[in-house]
């Protein structure tokens, strides 16, 4: 009953109410729509409704519908409103789809950095499970002078959380230095055990820093610390602030149109495909946190001119920092989908003045014609479809536009470790009565997309294939799911037809069996 | 502009475009301040070294690369192979995160488990709170017949008692009196997986055993087949086999239904496994059988102790593993070997005949749990395949000196060498230093034949970069076929790309081999 026609799919399968615009033309937010807010908060209704008290009591504030909100914004209109309680903790046997601090230091923040030895502290698990699945790109002769998909581990055994791991860290550090002679420096990345048995990191990175001569950055990214990745993030930002900073003399002579970009970690190569614009528009990318970058791009950081943060939730802080200390000011920016890259790559070359501008609008003016190519080619297959996200803390929010591009409408969306001022963002994004799920449980996620039926959802790995049992095309929004990039002009093609394969793949129809005429799903055929 | 709608390139070819290939470069040589390339050539090639290798092995506290997981992770596996059983992990929340994808990641299957969230405050006063209200909300939400509690390393550090904490989350009502909640307690910073797979399986067993009257039941045989990436496979194979014998069996975990439940619009979390009343009624069995000892070594202690009759394996693969499974299991069952099997023997049998000169005198470095090491080195063996390094970080000194028997036994395992306890750093320079045809081992094996050109196959969880190998069996004689397929593949592609220069190698590219 899953699949019949596209055309009998978007009529039938989309629980939102789309109004098919006559001339779809590009631009920001150009795509006029508006979704089914009263089925949204039935829904929500419904999940609060399975609950124990308690548990509903907390979730309730999680959950909303996007409401209209007429007041305009600085950054530009605010179409809705997202009102959530978020960054709080999650309740325990609900199956959150959260990670932890380790997760948004080791995996996110710190781990793409390619010269140094990454030490996953602690049991071997944590580094065993993170092992090359965020696909961090980067050049280098892995294992000599690069070590981004190793994973290093001091494999902690009952002794070490008995009598403590210190000794034991200080003899990791110089059979690193022996074996791995060319690293740039290390970092400690702590996990549970460490702040629990009451360890002291810091003593032995400093020790081991000086007797080496090298950079050794310990971290408290202790998985049990705060109450998602987003910690983890900070903690990992704020040990650059400290242990990487004006520890060394940077011999480097920056220009006028310096540039970092911070909060790209290189996702099937996302930075390289930024990078070549923001080139081309006539930038100098002195570093690029934290994907395919060297610390010694990380050390120069504050001679810039200008940090542009593509994930804000996760390098904000450092951010700030370096606009407080070294004055160095920072930019949002979104390069998903020909809309946002626009806007964004005009945003800022402004703030360079007329020479970047007049390169910019060039730079622009010949990716159109690969932009009208790609929509010409995919938006007819994909218009009108609907599409449910839920990812971590950036690009719930981000790549709505890169879908809307393509005619597609966006009904739900959610983070995992957003706060507040993501959902204020969001507004920015998302049209009235869409569905809102903060830290959503699984078992909330599963029904909202049962009772919504989209075309399209885009999540992770936990959640792909429960989604693709029900019939519903999916595609995993960290990993690119093995695909990318999909930053850039470049990037947007490969996502347009990543999305025309998934939803337009002909297993789809396939699901049941010729001879069996009785739906599997009572709700789904209910509502067509 | 390399980029086009007619032809979308993705990351493999895109990267590869002059435009990027020299924004790359750039990018080296202006900012990221790199070791000049003669310096990182010498370290490479010194890698490839003895001396290099004699320090690698001689690392003590640093791992790099090891082949093996935390014990929860092998709690939430055995979970998974019994009735509408929910996973429970109390302790810090990424830990369960992590295990759901590394189970995804392999079976390309949804992979439930819920953990208590345990954060700062429960650091200091520990989770009670946390498995009072997270077994009530998992109760309610997930509709489990069983819950199943294993632990973080967070709450072992700091001492959460389970069995009190869940004796008091049913004085709360958190879930009915009379409802299953077994538990194991699973330190991250002890043995592997595979102990965290013996002591839920224990778990299970001792909250279902324990204060029972046992009534054996003569011929009836309990089979627990450990830790298993390609349990999918596996179990129906060995059911298959078990109902052509017509022996009375239960498995005592089986998750080949959970990691492998249909598309047809309807998503399962829970699908298969051993059905409670099964687990109950195991206790009157008159056997147990482990598939991996090494996976259950602590589970069978206590099967002993209830009064059954033990017996264990390696993971019976190949000839004389099947051979060995089969005669205990008659033995056992009182039930003759059928005819149907013997000639499936033979047909494996011929086979290897058919190829063995393909594959005499092959050498092999092997990796992955115990079990399974030791049942590939034997099946090497049989083939007449010489398996030079057999490596299990999660190895034991008993294991090195059962399997340093085995490979004594035969002329093929003379110069073969084990390696208990070391990682695949250490597996690196071993295979730079002695050189092998053949690498066995899952997928994180894949660095390795980047960087020491050996010929991977991948036969062991995890495997995330190759799609569906573990719907097939590895293990009796038809999975005997399934693994000497592969290896024989494996040689086969290589030669054919060494031989396939045009008016270079050509003469070689055979078109019969």
């Amino acid at each position: 009953m899953r699949r019949g026609l596209d055309l009998a799919r978007l009529s039938k399968n989309g629980a939102s109410s789309v109004r098919r615009h006559p001339n779809l033309e590009r631009g920001p937010m150009s795509l006029e729509y508006e979704n089914d807010g009263a089925l949204h908060a039935k829904l929500i209704e419904e999940v609060l409704s399975q609950y124990p008290d308690k548990a509903a009591k907390r979730r309730k504030k999680h959950l909303s519908v996007a409401k209209s909100e007429d007041e305009a914004g600085e950054e530009g209109e605010v179409l809705s409103e997202c009102d959530v309680k978020s960054n709080i903790k999650s309740i325990p046997g609900v199956m959150t789809i959260r990670g932890c601090a380790y997760a948004g230091s080791k995996g996110v923040v710190w781990g793409p950095v390619k010269d140094m030895v990454h030490i996953s502290h602690g049991p071997v698990g944590c580094g065993q499970y993170s092992w090359s699945q965020r696909r961090n790109y980067y050049v280098g002769t892995t294992g000599i002078d690069t070590f981004g998909t190793m994973q290093f581990t001091s494999d902690f055994q009952e002794k070490d959380i008995v009598f403590g791991g210190d000794k034991k860290l200080e003899q990791i550090i110089d059979e690193i230095e022996e074996l791995f002679p060319l690293n740039n420096g290390i970092t400690v990345q702590s996990e549970c055990p460490i702040g629990l048995i009451g360890d002291d990191t810091e003593a032995v990175s400093r020790n081991k820093a000086k007797e080496h001569e090298k950079t050794i950055v310990p971290v408290r990214c202790e998985g049990f610390r705060g109450v998602s990745q987003s910690l983890g993030h900070h903690i990992a930002n704020d040990s650059i602030r400290d242990w990487v900073f004006e520890k060394k003399d940077v011999e480097f002579e920056a220009g006028p149109y310096d540039v970092n970009v911070i909060g790209d970690y290189n996702i099937g190569g996302d930075a390289w495909a930024s990078r070549i614009l923001l080139e081309e528009i006539g930038l100098r990318v002195v570093g690029n946190w934290s994907g395919d970058a060297t610390l010694a791009e990380i050390e120069r950081a504050p001679k810039a001119k200008l940090n542009l943060i593509h994930c804000y939730r996760s390098m904000n802080y450092i951010c700030r920092h370096m606009e407080e200390k070294y004055g160095v000011a920072w930019m949002e920016y979104n390069f998903f989908g020909p809309s946002q890259i626009e806007a964004s790559l005009r945003k800022i070359a402004k703030h360079f003045g007329p020479e970047i501008e007049e390169k910019t609008e060039k730079v622009i003016a010949k990716y159109r014609p690969l932009v009208d190519a790609v929509i010409a080619k995919y938006r007819p297959r994909l218009e009108g479809n609907t599409v449910m996200l839920y990812v971590g803390g950036l690009r719930p929010r981000h790549v709505i536009t890169a879908y809307e591009d393509l005619g597609m409408v966006i009904v739900g969306t959610g983070y995992e470790f957003a706060h507040n001022d993501d959902y204020q963002r969001t507004g920015h994004y998302v049209k009235n009565g869409t569905l809102i799920y903060d830290d959503v449980t699984g078992y909330e996620l599963e029904k909202f997309i049962e009772g919504v039926r989209p075309n399209l959802v885009g999540s992770g790995i936990k959640e792909k294939y429960p989604v693709q049992k029900m019939g519903i095309p999916f595609r995993q929004m960290h990993s690119w799911d093995y695909s990318g990039p999909y930053h850039g002009y470049d990037g947007f093609a490969i996502f347009a037809r990543d999305v025309d394969l998934a939803i337009n793949n002909p297993v789809w129809g396939l699901y049941q069996a010729p001879w069996k005429t009785s739906p599997s799903r009572g709700r789904a055929m209910a509502a067509e | 502009m390399p980029q086009s709608a007619d032809k979308v390139l993705d990351h493999a070819p895109l990267f590869r475009e002059p435009e990027y290939r020299q924004m790359l470069a750039e990018k080296k040589l202006n900012f990221e301040c790199p070791h000049p390339d003669e310096i990182v050539t010498d370290q490479r090639e010194f890698t490839k070294t003895w001396e290099y290798r004699e320090k690698n092995l001689a690392r003590e506290a640093l791992v790099v690369n090891p082949a093996k997981a935390c014990q929860p992770l092998g709690a939430v596996f055995a979970a998974a192979g019994f009735e509408r059983t929910m996973s429970f992990v109390h302790g810090s929340q990424g830990c369960v995160a992590y295990y759901r994808s590394h189970l995804s990641r392999h079976f390309k299957e949804p992979a439930s488990a819920v953990s208590s969230s345990m954060t700062e405050d429960a650091a200091v006063f520990g989770g009670l709170k946390n498995m009072v209200d997270g077994l009530a909300n998992t109760y309610q939400l997930y509709d489990p017949k069983m819950i199943a509690v294993s632990t973080t390393c967070m709450a072992e550090v700091i001492g959460d008692d389970l069995h009190s904490f869940i004796e008091n989350a049913k004085d709360e009502n958190s879930v009915p009196r009379d409802f299953d909640v077994p538990f194991a307690h699973t330190p991250a910073f002890v043995g592997s997986h595979v102990d965290g797979y013996d002591g839920m399986v224990k778990g299970i067993l001792e909250h279902f055993w324990k204060g029972q009257e046992r009534t054996q039941a003569g011929g009836t045989i309990n089979i627990i087949p450990g830790f298993d990436g390609f349990c999918v496979g596996n179990n129906r194979e060995l059911k298959r086999l078990l109902d052509l014998m017509g022996v009375s069996y239960t498995f005592i975990q089986d998750a080949s239904d959970q990691f492998d439940t249909p598309s047809d619009g309807e998503y399962r979390m829970y699908d298969g496994g051993t059905k409670i009343e099964d687990v109950k009624k195991a206790l009157n069995a008159e056997a147990t059988l482990s598939l991996q000892y090494y996976n259950t070594r602590k589970t069978l202690e206590y099967c002993e102790q209830v009064g059954q009759a033990t017996a264990s394996f390696h993971y019976p693969l190949g000839v004389q593993a099947t051979d060995e499974f089969l005669m205990e299991l008659s033995a056992i069952s009182g039930k003759e070997i059928p005819e149907t099997i013997r000639l499936e023997r033979g047909r494996l049998i011929d086979a290897m005949a058919d190829s063995q000169s393909w594959l005499h005198g092959k050498k092999y470095a092997i990796y992955g749990d115990p079990d399974f090491v030791y049942a590939m080195a034997r099946f090497v063996m049989e083939t007449g395949g010489e398996p030079t390094h057999c490596l299990a970080t999660n190895g034991t000194a008993a294991w090195e000196a059962e399997l340093k028997e085995l490979l004594a036994s035969s002329p093929f395992g003379k110069d073969a060498q084990v390696w208990a306890g070391k990682d695949l750093w250490a597996m690196r320079s071993l295979l730079f230093t002695e050189p092998v045809d053949l690498l066995i081992g899952n997928s994180y094996g894949k660095y390795l034949e980047r960087d020491t050109g050996t010929p991977l196959i991948r036969l062991m969880f995890p495997i995330f970069d190759r799609h569906h190998h573990h719907r097939f069996a590895l293990m009796g004689y038809q999975g005997g076929l399934r693994v000497l397929t592969t290896i024989l593949d494996k040689i086969f592609d290589k030669l054919d790309r060494e031989t396939s220069e045009t008016g270079v190698t050509d003469y070689s590219y055979d078109l019969t081999r």
